[in-house]
């Protein structure tokens, strides 16, 4: 009974007319695309994209040249030289990420004691030519400044689970 | 009625008038050309947009024409692969490699000499149209194995060689599909097919042979090596099969010849089964009405139905294995017309259906 059964579903082709079915079903559905540069998605506050370094209102530079960032990172791609600035304190003078080796894990802003690496929502960047890759301190630091107030939202945003 | 003797006139004007009917034949076929090119193009736009939808994406949506986003893309793609350079492999036999795509292309395209778009509206009424069909679909398949030999690639041979097997095996079961279409009608020529359908839309052929028409329709995806039958393409498997090495318009032509049989198939299919430009209304309707007389709209109409079903089964459906495919034509789908061939004959004989009064 059931060998004749299947034979003649077999036969009417039912199970074809079955996945017809679901792909007619599918036609007439709300599509799920995004019209990327039109329409985003929504990020979250702590996304992970380019890195900046943070200046504190007065102007004066978060990074103490403590270098935890450095050790912390897995791929390797901070690297960091210290010295002493013109008002005595510590400070980086040299202070390279290589967008190439990083992996964007988010490490090195968990590191940070006094907040300056961070990275931000931006995730449309390019590079054009070589070494472009390496975001040396002051184009870390123009990117700080041009995008501070989102960064400062954010941390407040995620203060609480910290 | 509208007619062509305005232009026929003009022509001979022009020039003399004993070259004015060739002259009016070439106008009308050129029209057809642009016509069914025309009808590809936006079909390929049909197909990507049709899938995408099945699939919940939104399908091409870039290139605006007349602020329709995406349909534009089809002009896009010409231009693109105008531009390309066509790449012949260095150990090809280069005179097949550049004559495959035609010899897919003008057997697809010839057919349509025999197909009636409307009542009289034919440019060969031959009463050999059936065999002339089987005939220049069989020549079509040339062109494919002689691009995937002349490729001298293994991917391009391999296709080659499964579209072979296949199609050898898929014709048989279309051709004695075709024969119970010509047993109903008693007749080979295409537009008497047509016309022994009259009525509406139950006297029509796919009522009394449908398991024909369902083998007809599943041999004809076949055929025109489409989803689930793409083997001889099989992306995923053998690159794109017998075409791997085409570029840029040598490419196209294969891709056009491919959609023309498409759209082919579905024609033959609205011919044979559903009363080509008979109205499905005919008999419901006052006969002074125009929605009841046959007319180029119904036969238009009607095509699209199988055009979007090609494209709705290559939504659905895996590919076919190659002795899956074999299996469903040597023992499923001959096997199913045989039956119906002779069921159809005894109903004949006894003036049983709704042939009665026919020899």
């Amino acid at each position: 009974m059931q060998g004749i059964r299947s034979f003649i579903k077999t036969f009417l082709l039912w199970e074809l007319l079955q996945g017809l079915w679901v792909t007619m079903k599918n036609l007439f559905r709300p599509k799920s695309t995004i019209n990327y540069p039109e329409e985003k998605t929504p990020q979250s506050p702590r996304f992970r994209g380019l890195h900046a370094l943070r200046r504190y209102p007065n102007g004066e530079e978060r990074c103490i040249a403590c270098k935890l960032c450095e050790a912390v990172c897995p791929a390797l791609a901070i690297t960091i030289e210290s010295g002493v600035a013109e008002d005595g304190t510590r400070r980086t003078t040299r202070y390279d990420i290589d967008l190439f080796k990083c992996i964007y894990c988010g490490f090195c802003e968990e590191a940070c004691p006094v907040d300056a690496i961070v990275e931000t929502r931006v995730l449309e960047y390019h590079m054009e030519h070589r070494g472009e890759n390496i975001m040396s301190k002051d184009k870390l630091l123009a990117v700080g400044e041009r995008f501070e107030s989102v960064i400062a939202a954010d941390r407040t945003a995620d203060a609480r689970y910290r | 009625m509208w007619t062509w003797e305005p232009l026929r006139q003009w022509l001979a004007g022009l020039i003399t008038s004993y070259w004015a009917d060739p002259a009016l034949t070439a106008v009308q076929i050129l029209m057809v050309m642009i016509g069914l090119i025309l009808v590809m193009a936006f079909y390929t736009l049909a197909e990507r947009k049709v899938i995408g939808w099945m699939q919940s994406r939104r399908g091409p949506n870039r290139v605006n024409l007349f602020w329709v986003p995406g349909l534009g893309q089809p002009f896009a793609d010409v231009v693109k692969l105008l531009f390309k350079e066509i790449l012949i492999p260095a150990d090809a036999n280069k005179v097949l490699f550049r004559v495959a795509p035609f010899l897919t292309l003008v057997p697809a395209l010839a057919i349509w000499a025999v197909i009636p778009f409307a009542p009289q509206r034919v440019f060969a009424n031959v009463d050999a149209g059936l065999l002339y069909i089987l005939a220049m679909t069989s020549l079509g398949v040339y062109g494919v194995i002689l691009a995937g030999w002349a490729a001298n690639s293994k991917y391009a041979f391999l296709g080659a060689m499964r579209s072979a097997a296949q199609i050898v095996a898929y014709e048989i079961a279309m051709g004695f599909a075709m024969v119970g279409v010509l047993m109903a009608a008693g007749s080979l020529n295409i537009g008497k097919i047509i016309a022994a359908q009259h009525g509406g839309f139950l006297s029509w052929n796919w009522f009394w042979l449908f398991p024909l028409l369902v083998v007809y329709y599943i041999s004809g995806v076949a055929e025109t090596n489409r989803a689930p039958f793409d083997v001889a393409e099989g992306e995923s498997e053998i690159v794109a099969g017998f075409h791997v090495d085409y570029s840029g318009m040598a490419f196209a032509l294969f891709f056009i010849a491919e959609y023309v049989n498409m759209i082919l198939i579905s024609a033959l299919t609205v011919i044979f089964f559903f009363g080509g430009w008979l109205s499905p209304l005919d008999g419901y309707l006052p006969a002074s009405s125009w929605l009841a007389a046959p007319s180029f709209f119904w036969f238009g109409l009607k095509t699209l139905v199988p055009m979007f079903g090609f494209l709705w089964l290559r939504a659905t459906f895996p590919r076919y294995r190659y002795d899956q495919i074999m299996r469903l034509g040597w023992k499923a789908l001959i096997p199913v017309t045989l039956v119906w061939l002779f069921v159809e004959g005894v109903l004949l004989y006894f003036h049983l259906g709704p042939w009665k009064g026919h020899p």
